[in-house]
């Protein structure tokens, strides 16, 4: 005779009220991944430009005769730029099967048919990508002004470029957002992980190929809204200060960096559904 | 709502595919207890099922459960309510328990009751140790019984069960049908089966609603439908089938195909074995085979549909 009785019992206890389910869909995914080894190498190589930046920054504070190492704002944009390996992987590797796996295993009627939205489902989803985004680029950016505080020890630097905290929370939030919401939408597309994955890639590379060919050839950059990654760049220039690197006015680069974001969000509320109605 | 006998009501309700009625002014109501939804494929048993969680919007008409309207408070209604799709679902890449758990914290359990449910509602439907498991390296009969472990472990008051023992062995069968037998009995769960393996429904449920072609052609209590008091005859018959069958339902009797060139007829509660013979002999047939019968679901099934 067991101690417990393993039978069903009727629950008495606690309920969530909805509208939580986001926060369990995206804390159980970010779960998943960290116990992936692969995963984790790429967060730690991701870090390695942190933390050549982070030794600079000491010696730039703490030896006069390495001026030359002295931050600037640029640095703090060229750190994003550089990240873009990475932010580029982890999309692929994290976000290709976020959606497409559950396409696969039907596992959308088993989410939605527990008490919680379509968008509370996108939004967990999102959150997943948009965390380890944020990790590989925004938190190390912050990271490194505050080590540059600390090593200084004063506050010259952030006085004079406080500016830097909102433009590096803004584009690393706008940064990770289009590529999170881009590579969903590209997910809910498919039942194959490694489709999107090839497919996201080669939008990017297609992209900037037509791109790269057009200014080859006319020597203007004024094509630069066909590529993706260039309209960030050219999004970010400005919200570094810095003067834009290409001939398209970077207002039309917003517009398409957001127009991605709402077509994103289109096909995402078109495609996640528990049935698929064929007509 | 105490004292409603009906868990869910559905009022001239349409669903349409483009230009295909999946559901056409369907209206009904489903009864506490255990309630079977049969159909042929196609009939619309999985579009209602569907329409009631919210997954399709209807056309037309209105739909409550719990006396709650699906389209206004869907996820007060889904908290309630317990789904095992027909597909095969899982979340991939979980064990069964973190799956189960997973499932209960989306349902609004705190993390801790979630997982000590998952443990139990495991046991319970019979994967104990297999509970560690990867739930892709399951059996069908596995994934089935996960499927209704993830459907129960909020303690829902209402379980949608599509097709529960699909592709499961005599013996995996048999533990389900009692298992959902259980639920409703000794649980207090009320259940819609949908299946169309009339004995699964005939051993589990109390009501039955058939649906062909996107409407209902018969519901009501199993027993009722049956129509116990008639008597069923088996018969075989040599002569001209087609005028023999004719001339029985001119007589108000009912008669579809069983095995081979057996007939079941379902004679009128004033007819007996004697008519039979009688209305044979009139027809010039020989009757080669008698033997009564009990009504069965499949009886109620052919006779709503309309089958031969």
């Amino acid at each position: 005779m067991p101690i417990h009785d393993q039978t069903y019992r009727r629950y008495t206890g606690e309920r969530v009220a909805p509208g939580a389910a986001w926060s369990v869909i995206a804390l159980t995914g970010v779960r998943e991944l960290v116990r992936k080894k692969f995963f984790l190498a790429v967060m730690l190589f991701s870090w390695a430009q942190f933390v050549v930046r982070a030794v600079l920054l000491y010696l730039a504070a703490n030896f006069p005769q390495m001026e030359v190492l002295a931050p600037t704002p640029a640095m703090f944009r060229d750190f994003f730029e550089q990240q873009g390996f990475f932010v580029f992987v982890a999309t692929v590797y994290v976000g290709a099967g976020l959606i497409a796996t559950d396409q696969r295993v039907h596992a959308l009627q088993i989410y939605l048919s527990k008490p919680l939205t379509r968008a509370e489902y996108v939004a967990g989803k999102l959150a997943i990508l948009l965390a380890v985004l944020l990790v590989v680029t925004w938190l190390p950016a912050m990271m490194l002004l505050v080590l540059q505080v600390v090593f200084a020890g004063n506050l010259t630097f952030l006085r004079e470029n406080f500016f830097l905290v909102p433009a590096m929370t803004v584009f690393g939030f706008l940064y990770a957002a289009t590529a999170s919401l881009g590579m969903l939408a590209l997910s809910s597309l498919s039942t194959s992980a490694r489709y999107v994955a090839v497919l996201y890639a080669g939008a990017l590379l297609f992209t900037d190929a037509i791109f790269g060919a057009v200014q080859g050839v006319t020597g203007s950059s004024g094509l630069s809204w066909v590529s993706f990654r260039a309209n960030l760049a050219q999004v970010g220039d400005v919200v570094f200060r810095m003067p834009p690197r290409y001939d398209t006015p970077w207002l039309v680069s917003l517009v398409i960096v957001l127009g991605i974001m709402a077509v994103s969000l289109w096909v995402l509320a078109r495609r996640v559904r528990a049935v698929e109605v064929v007509t | 709502m105490a004292d409603d006998p009906t868990v869910v009501t559905f009022d001239h309700v349409t669903v349409r595919y483009g230009a295909d009625a999946a559901l056409s002014d369907v209206s009904g109501a489903f009864a506490k207890g255990a309630s079977g939804l049969l159909g042929p494929n196609g009939a619309g048993k999985s579009t209602l099922l569907k329409a009631l969680l919210g997954f399709v919007r209807p056309n037309r008409g209105a739909m409550r459960v719990f006396d709650l309207d699906v389209t206004e408070k869907p996820l007060g209604i889904r908290g309630r309510l317990g789904y095992m799709p027909e597909s095969d679902a899982h979340i991939p890449g979980m064990n069964a328990v973190s799956f189960v758990a997973y499932c209960g914290q989306l349902a609004g359990l705190p993390h801790s009751d979630a997982m000590q449910r998952a443990h139990e509602v495991l046991y319970y439907v019979g994967l104990r140790e297999a509970r560690y498991r990867n739930v892709e390296t399951y059996s069908t009969g596995m994934r089935q019984r996960i499927k209704l472990a993830q459907a129960l472990v909020h303690d829902p008051d209402l379980l949608f069960l599509d097709e529960p023992t699909n592709g499961m062995d005599p013996k995996g069968r048999a533990e389900m049908l009692r298992l959902i037998r259980d639920i409703t009995q000794n649980k207090g769960i009320d259940l819609i089966l949908s299946s169309h393996l009339l004995p699964d429904v005939e051993s589990t449920c109390d009501r039955v609603v058939v649906l062909h072609r996107g409407a209902i052609v018969a519901e009501g209590p199993i027993q009722e439908l049956k129509g116990a008091t008639r008597q069923v005859f088996e018969i075989r018959i040599k002569g001209d089938v087609e005028r023999f069958v004719a001339a029985l339902e001119a007589t108000g009797a009912t008669c579809h195909k069983a095995e081979g060139d057996v007939m079941r007829v379902l004679l009128k509660d004033d007819c007996c074995a004697r008519d039979l013979f009688s209305l044979a002999a009139s027809q010039h047939v020989q009757v080669r085979h008698l033997r009564p019968s009990m009504p069965t679901l499949e009886d109620v099934f052919a006779r709503a549909i309309g089958e031969e």
